[in-house]
């Protein structure tokens, strides 16, 4: 199993959720957050004065999948999220250990 | 002897309510937009709270020094009627009640003090500010608006000031500079409005308002009320445009904020000069001003390095004087009984710079002093724990966001 941990456009977050949807990835747990790339954030001009906002917008979603949906499912993401502009966001996968379904006590795939 | 006209007071009522809702919530609104969300409500307070003491003190004696006969060779009004006491209810100020006239003024008097906020935003104690707004009302503003309008030694001179361009912006705007000199700049001086929608419905509010602060200037429903109102818009629409092509000139694109604080430039300085000056001048003066007060924004703000947070210098103070100087220029024989430089009467220009020098002079120094005594006596600014922290929460135990 795999987490998907994916920081992307806030207004990509409707297109992305209903993409996933379509490709049957349904749990989905969302957060607002704030930070920066590369680029160190983008710049505001207010009264004649410029000032760089360095921390933007971003939302970020975490998915838990089984091995074998890992690649359609950052596929689904990567397809719907890019703009090709800077500020697209990013997708970092990693190992998942066990996963327990409180309800039910169930644990590993099973529980995804 | 004077005879009611009921079309005249209706138009002054209505004037009176339209200048109220320029500061409540007009100005509130516009300088909370643009402050920082831990500050919002502390900045709104602030215009709230100078509404309402001066409210208070002109009633009881505010009205009286500042339109009281004239007495002591023109510097201050004679005060009867102090309390509000012998004032009839049938009682004319012209062909409108005196009660109306006194409302109406009033009105003034709080948006003026109110404004001043603007500069001390986001570090001024708000125990001191309340001190602030009674001394200076008392002191500073009474007096500047006996001498212009209540007939002291500047309107004995000539000076021409329609509906407030030295009493009410040239005054809060320099006042407001004497007092960000006191107070210092903030830890974090940066513009950067938390919600610049709500400034937009606070200009807005300001933009409407402003009819009947100039319109209603003309103290009647007439011929001239109208010029005024016609003026107003123009020069504000002007103004709105001149700002925006500015900002298209400096960074290739135009700014929401830059429109309004064009739209209110424009509305300052066409304030002294609404019932003098003909369209066309109106339309000059409010191209010329966005320039002023974008010039003294960008460039003199900076050099020198106070901290005038929201640009209350920047736009009232210059755009004021610019319009004040402007009255002298355009000031048409057709339109009232004024004549300025280019109808060939070069000598209401200097009465002009006479009354800006006096109004700069006299509202800096006394400002000063005011602010100085209270800092003394209670300190004007926060603690340094409490600025960080944001106002709202640390002078209030509020926060304006619960998302």
């Amino acid at each position: 199993m795999k987490e998907i941990v994916a920081i992307i456009r806030p207004n990509k977050l409707d297109e992305v959720k209903d993409a996933l949807e379509e490709t049957g990835c349904h749990g989905i747990t969302v957060t607002e957050v704030k930070g920066r790339g590369r680029q160190l954030g983008i710049t505001e001009s207010y009264r004649g004065s410029d000032y760089r906002i360095d921390m933007l917008p971003k939302t970020r979603l975490e998915i838990v999948v089984e091995d074998a949906d890992l690649e359609k499912v950052i596929k689904t993401i990567v397809e719907t999220a890019q703009t090709g502009d800077i500020g697209d966001g990013k997708i970092f996968i990693s190992p998942v250990e066990d996963v327990v379904r409180i309800r039910t006590g169930e644990r590993g795939e099973k529980a995804v | 002897m004077d005879v009611l006209s009921s079309g005249d007071t209706a138009w002054m009522l209505m004037s009176t309510a339209l200048v109220l809702l320029m500061t409540v919530p007009g100005v509130a609104l516009f300088y909370g937009g643009l402050t920082k969300k831990a500050n919002v409500l502390n900045t709104m307070f602030m215009s709230l709270i100078a509404f309402a003491i001066t409210s208070i003190i002109w009633v009881l004696y505010g009205y009286q020094f500042a339109f009281g006969a004239d007495m002591l060779g023109g510097i201050i009004g004679n005060p009867t009627n102090l309390l509000f006491s012998g004032i009839g209810v049938d009682q004319l100020s012209g062909t409108i009640p005196e009660t109306v006239f006194i409302a109406f003024q009033l009105t003034f008097a709080a948006i003026t003090v109110a404004l001043i906020s603007g500069a001390v935003v986001e570090r001024m104690k708000f125990s001191s500010w309340m001190v602030f707004v009674i001394a200076w009302v008392s002191l500073v503003y009474v007096p500047i608006a006996h001498w212009v309008w209540g007939g002291g030694f500047l309107s004995a001179l000539g000076a021409l000031d329609f509906a407030g361009g030295t009493v009410v912006h040239i005054n809060c705007g320099v006042a407001a500079l004497a007092l960000v000199l006191l107070l210092g700049k903030r830890k974090e001086v940066k513009l950067l409005p938390h919600n610049l929608g709500y400034s937009v419905i606070g200009a807005a509010l300001l933009w409407f308002g402003w009819f009947g602060f100039n319109a209603g200037s003309a103290l009647a429903a007439d011929g001239l009320a109208g010029q005024a109102f016609i003026n107003t818009n123009t020069a504000t629409a002007a103004a709105m445009i001149s700002w925006v092509i500015i900002d298209y000139l400096k960074t290739g694109k135009p700014t929401v904020l830059g429109a309004i604080t064009g739209a209110v430039a424009g509305l300052v300085a066409i304030t002294p000069a609404a019932g003098f000056v003909t369209v066309q001048g109106a339309i000059i003066i409010g191209l010329v001003t966005s320039v002023v007060s974008y010039l003294s924004i960008s460039y003199l703000k900076p050099k020198l390095g106070y901290d005038d947070a929201l640009d209350v210098f920047g736009v009232h103070g210059m755009s004021g004087l610019w319009g004040a100087l402007a009255t002298g220029l355009f000031a048409a024989p057709f339109i009232n009984e004024a004549t300025g430089l280019f109808y060939g009467n070069p000598e209401q220009l200097l009465i002009q710079i006479i009354a800006v020098v006096v109004v700069f002079v006299y509202s800096f120094v006394v400002t000063l002093i005011i602010g100085k005594i209270i800092d003394i006596v209670m300190g004007l600014r926060v603690e340094d724990k409490e600025e960080t922290e944001g106002l709202d929460i640390s002078l209030h135990e509020e926060t304006g966001y619960r998302i």
